[in-house]
């Protein structure tokens, strides 16, 4: 199946590319924008069937590598 | 005094410190290559600066795992002293060896040029030949430089003495020299036991009068003193 991380810092964290994100889009003719916050998309095939063991398996990924848990947070989600 | 320097595809840093190493210590460290699954008996470990793996996913994760970095990990838990610098204190943060992270500058830009630190305590395998509360130049290179780590972690550092250096200005002044949001200007932790030190300014560019100052040199001086 097809899996995909979502990996944001967390709220508290400052973010200076959002910020100089949200800048740019200001200059662009932008001004509705506010808070920018970027972060991490990550799509993964897996060779797994079972829902409750992929999920588990990929918190693993997210905490040993995809995610550093000092700063960001993470989102899976399962794709059929 | 025996070292090991770990080299990982896109290390850049570990010839000057190696100079360094050699210079201070009369001893050439060994290069010890990323992929190697053992590591030689040594009295000190280096994780030189650089852009490992080129600073994929976030600097310094890739490394982290790389198979020669799980040794790493047993012998740093084991005690032996481990000097992480730049690039290689970003893998040692994501290792887990030393706490927080490292986060983009919060100007966004690459920094590249002298700081001024203060240093901490002289009560460390690293810093004993400087005095508490000395101020020293040396140059940093990164663009990764912005630790961080959260508020309970960092009491808990503060009260353990495990911050090592702080920016400063030339006088001192903690609140100007800071050169890329660090919290609580801080550019260099220890871990718990003080056998591991973590900075982001590079001291082996700062040993030889002919390339701007020497205020580098004691902290290898130090290792030697305490470990030689």
């Amino acid at each position: 199946m097809k899996a995909r991380v979502h990996v944001t810092l967390k709220n508290g964290v400052l973010d200076p590319q959002g910020k100089a994100i949200g800048n740019a889009l200001h200059r662009l003719g932008f001004p509705e924008v506010g808070d920018v916050r970027q972060g991490k998309f990550i799509e993964l095939e897996i060779e797994e069937t079972d829902q409750t063991r992929a999920k588990a398996r990929l918190d693993e990924m997210c905490r040993k590598l995809l995610a550093n848990t000092v700063i960001e947070n993470y989102r899976i989600e399962l794709v059929a | 005094m025996k070292a090991a320097v770990v080299v990982f595809p896109g290390t850049n840093r570990e010839h000057d410190i190696a100079n360094a190493i050699a210079l201070t210590s009369g001893a050439k460290p060994a290069m010890v290559w990323h992929g190697d699954s053992e590591l030689p008996k040594v009295d000190l470990i280096v994780i030189p600066g650089g852009f490992s793996y080129g600073d994929y996913l976030r600097c310094g994760a890739m490394a982290a795992h790389s198979p020669v970095m799980r040794e790493v990990k047993t012998r740093a838990e084991k005690g032996v002293p481990v000097l992480a610098v730049c690039n290689g204190f970003q893998v040692a943060a994501e290792m887990g060896i030393v706490p927080g992270t490292l986060m983009r500058n919060a100007h966004l830009q690459f920094v590249c040029g002298d700081v001024h630190l203060k240093v901490e305590t002289s009560q460390s395998l690293f810093t004993n030949r400087y005095q508490q509360g000395q101020i020293i130049r040396v140059p940093v290179a990164h663009a990764e430089g912005n630790y961080f780590v959260d508020n309970d972690t960092l009491k808990r550092m503060e009260d353990r003495g495990q911050i090592a250096l702080r920016y400063c200005g030339a006088d001192g002044d903690l609140a100007a020299g800071n050169p890329n949001g660090s919290l609580r200007s801080i550019a260099g932790v220890f871990n718990e036991t003080k056998s591991v030190l973590g900075m982001m300014p590079h001291p082996e560019n700062a040993i030889e009068p002919r390339f701007g100052g020497t205020d580098g040199k004691a902290l290898f001086e130090s290792l030697v003193a305490a470990i030689a």
